[in-house]
């Protein structure tokens, strides 16, 4: 990783396992977070968004829904709802679509990673997280072709290891480690970042 | 592989000389993301071989239009949407001697066939007439044929049962092999057209216009030029309904509306403005 790099943005995807999982990664990180982030995890179409406020409330983080059309700003947390993509746009807006579902899931991984790789380029940071398919390890391989910082859980700590194991195998990721690491990793890259923008 | 900006206005633009369809307002993020797919299908290397090849290969052309087009649809989708249109809109309907409903971009047709169900249902039918628009002719001539593959039937069924439905969901369509065939009485009212929302104009006298699940492609400029065209085509005190996703709220017409269900984005159109 290059220590100039200056990071803009954090997507995540996960699957079966991932509420626990998402738990224990954003419970906590501090609520000003210099980076927002977005979240897909594979849930039911016809969720009703309940797990949303549940998450919301055990974590220092403002943890959303994202809307349509919606500006992403630091210290929030936007989850794509059920039965919808997340896009990334270049203007650091949420779109969201009805597109037909990528590796049998809508919300899907690769469809918020591929588009956050072309709109932040090397600004980004990518996690795939626990899960029984393997949505996410195509998305994470654009995100490093793109320049960006790559992580994966490892597999022997997540719930369900196919899903870390198919991005390992495609995206050679830049990271591979417990959850409680990763966030240890996110929360000095916002100290990083904090103190260089403060100078 | 790195989609810049400039190549892609320049597609667009071709595109849109060549053909007629303008897909420069739509979402920046959609628009990459499918023609990159397109691109990397076509194992072609770059934009700029792409771009030769939709101006030369009409077919080539046709499938991206479809690419950018998206035509994900369903019956009764979003149940809680048709339980509000009979609950707060029907009332509403009934007040009008005759009533003209336009359902922009369309698709395949299953949401317009829903709604000719309830308003059977609720005896309003045999009074509305149907216009029911698309830009893409392939999925309009689908709509017009109403034949569905049986497989869908039980999720259709499943949003239809939790939609305030009156009757049996197969009581509207004949099973013949795999397919699912609408019931021709449904069909009676419905006018099929093509119309394309970025370039062409609005409908007069609509009391009711529904356009759900399209705009979220859109960009607000866009957004904001076919909500004219809406406010234009509808009646006073005529309905707007959006997508569960979509809202006029950070519109420029937001003060021309109130809200009739807030959670199912169902607009009517104020009487006076201003
Ligand atoms: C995701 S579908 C929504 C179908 C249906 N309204 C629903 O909610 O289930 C979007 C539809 O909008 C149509 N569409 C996109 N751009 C359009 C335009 N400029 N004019 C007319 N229709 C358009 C597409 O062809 C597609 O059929």
């Amino acid at each position: 990783m290059d220590s100039t790099q200056k990071f803009e943005l954090v997507v995540i995807g996960t699957s079966a396992g991932g509420l626990q999982a998402l738990k224990r990664l954003l419970a906590e990180l501090p609520g000003d977070l210099s980076f927002p982030i977005l979240i897909v995890q594979h849930i039911s179409p016809r969720s009703d968004g309940n797990w949303v406020s549940i998450l919301n409330a055990q974590c220092a983080l403002e943890i959303k829904e994202a809307d349509e059309k919606e500006a992403i700003v630091p210290g929030k947390v936007y989850l794509a709802p059920a039965n919808y993509h997340l896009l990334v746009e270049e203007d650091r807006s949420c779109t969201l679509t009805l597109d037909e579902s990528v590796n049998y899931a809508r919300p899907s991984i690769d469809v918020l990673f591929e588009t956050a790789a072309q709109s932040c380029g090397a600004g980004l940071i990518g996690i795939v997280m626990t899960g029984a398919n393997s949505d996410g390890a195509r998305g994470l391989q654009s995100i490093k072709n793109n320049g960006g910082l790559t992580i994966v859980q490892d597999p022997e700590t997540a719930e369900s290891s196919t899903m870390p194991l198919a991005a390992i195998r495609l995206a050679e990721p830049d990271y591979v480690l417990p959850i409680d690491e990763i966030r240890e990793l996110l929360i000095s890259l916002h100290w990083v970042q904090r103190t260089r923008g403060s100078k | 592989m790195e989609l810049t900006d400039p190549d892609l206005d320049a597609l667009l633009s071709a595109i849109y000389s060549r053909y007629g369809y303008d897909f420069r307002g739509y979402s920046r993020a959609h628009i990459k993301r499918r023609v990159l797919q397109r691109l990397r299908l076509s194992e072609l290397d770059n934009l700029a071989l792409l771009q030769c090849k939709v101006l030369s290969d009409t077919r080539f052309a046709a499938c991206l239009l479809r690419d950018l087009s998206i035509n994900v649809t369903e019956m009764f989708r979003d149940p809680g949407f048709y339980r509000a249109v009979r609950e707060k809109v029907i009332p509403l309907l009934r007040t009008w001697s005759y009533v003209k409903i336009w359902h922009a971009g369309c698709s395949t047709g299953e949401e317009v066939y829903s709604m000719a169900i309830l308003l059977q249902e609720e005896g309003l039918y045999d009074r509305v007439r149907i216009y029911a628009t698309d830009f893409n002719q392939v999925v309009l001539e689908q709509a017009k044929a109403g034949i569905y593959p049986a497989e869908r039937m039980k999720s259709y069924a499943w949003n239809y049962q939790r939609s305030g439905a009156k009757a049996a969901f197969a009581d509207y369509y004949h099973a013949q092999y795999d397919s699912a065939i609408m019931d021709l009485s449904l069909k009676k009212n419905i006018v099929w057209a093509n119309h394309n929302l970025v370039t062409d104009s609005d409908f007069a006298e609509t009391h009711m216009v529904v356009c759900r699940n399209v705009l979220i492609y859109f960009n607000a400029d866009l957004q904001n030029k076919v909500y004219g065209l809406f406010n234009g085509s509808l009646v006073k005190g005529g309905v707007l309904c959006l997508g569960r996703k979509e809202s006029l709220r950070f519109s420029n017409y937001r003060d021309r509306y109130s809200d009739m269900d807030k959670d199912q984005k169902i607009y009517r159109k104020n009487y006076r403005y201003g």
